[in-house]
């Protein structure tokens, strides 16, 4: 089989923030009845975090559970993990109305790090990224520039970038034009 | 430029997150119905000039279809509400009546 490789093969840009390709994510798409307790459970032995409720994230070990809709979840992991995962969850969830489709390599994912990583999102993205709206629980979709992405903090000042791959390289271009150096706004940072 | 809630994320957000779906509510008349009627269900939309019920989509989110009641001279946004339903719920007419008495949309006042 040939060999995986993430979008950007882990390209990087330094400025007023980091910007990083983070290279090859599991990530595997799960949509279904959020509420019911056989989702609950699915999850739960899949990933060993709860269901996250709207707009939040849950994370246990090396896993995160994102709420992407009423009926969706976005379940992150290490790149081979993703199809273990999808099993785990078929397993699970027979019988009931559901899809588990590993996505991994229909992503690209980035991390944008620094003090000033609040600043170079909010110059793209029409979402409140003060401390106090935005915080390490979060998970918020929306634009930036003029895709589509979802982005939540990895960790302190880390923000990760989700979008699909066929933009990964127009995501990185503009996440390097706003994080280049002299464009310090220093409103949220 | 529009603020709009999603019902389905809870998200407060600005218009170009959303797209634009057309008018809300309109009740299709296929096979079997009038000509007259099946005219008006293809091309005969209201274009008022105050309170007006729309569709938008979620289209940088969730992904979701919802509706919202707005005022097209004043873009003010009186509220919005699931997709599952064939007219606006009380509230939503309640809220409108406070700001606009005596409105008229379609059949719904």
């Amino acid at each position: 089989m040939s060999e995986a490789v993430s979008a950007l093969a882990g390209a990087g840009f330094d400025g007023i923030a980091r910007v990083e390709e983070a290279g090859q994510v599991g990530m595997v798409t799960l949509r279904g009845d959020l509420d019911s307790a056989a989702m609950v459970k699915a999850v739960k032995t899949a990933t060993d975090a709860a269901v996250p409720g709207q707009r939040a994230i849950t994370r246990a070990g090396g896993y995160a559970v994102a709420w992407m809709s009423p009926d969706e979840l976005l379940i992150t992991c290490d790149h081979d993990k993703a199809d273990a995962v999808v099993n785990s969850l078929a397993k699970s969830l027979a019988g009931a109305q559901f899809l588990a489709v590993n996505v991994s390599d229909a992503r690209a994912v980035f991390d944008v790090s620094g003090a000033q990583a609040r600043d170079v999102l909010a110059k793209l993205m029409p979402v409140d990224f003060s401390r106090a709206a935005f915080g390490p629980d979060i998970i918020r979709r929306s634009r930036l520039a003029q895709v589509p992405a979802a982005v939540w903090m990895s960790a302190d000042d880390t923000f990760r970038v989700v979008c699909f791959r066929s933009v990964a390289r127009y995501l990185f271009d503009v996440l390097c034009m706003a994080a280049q150096d002299g464009s310090e706004v220093g409103v949220l940072g | 430029m529009l603020i709009l809630d999603c019902p389905y994320c809870g998200v407060t957000a600005e218009e170009t997150e959303f797209h634009g779906g057309g008018e809300a509510h309109l009740k299709r008349f296929g096979p079997g119905s009038s000509d007259e009627d099946f005219e008006g269900y293809l091309f005969h939309r209201e274009n008022p000039r105050g309170v007006h019920f729309e569709r938008w989509r979620h289209v940088n989110g969730c992904g979701k279809w919802f509706h919202v009641a707005r005022d097209t001279a004043t873009l003010e946004v009186f509220g919005s509400y699931s997709a599952q339903v064939t007219e606006p719920p009380q509230e939503i007419r309640d809220a409108i009546t406070a700001k606009r008495p005596g409105w008229r949309w379609r059949e719904f006042a």
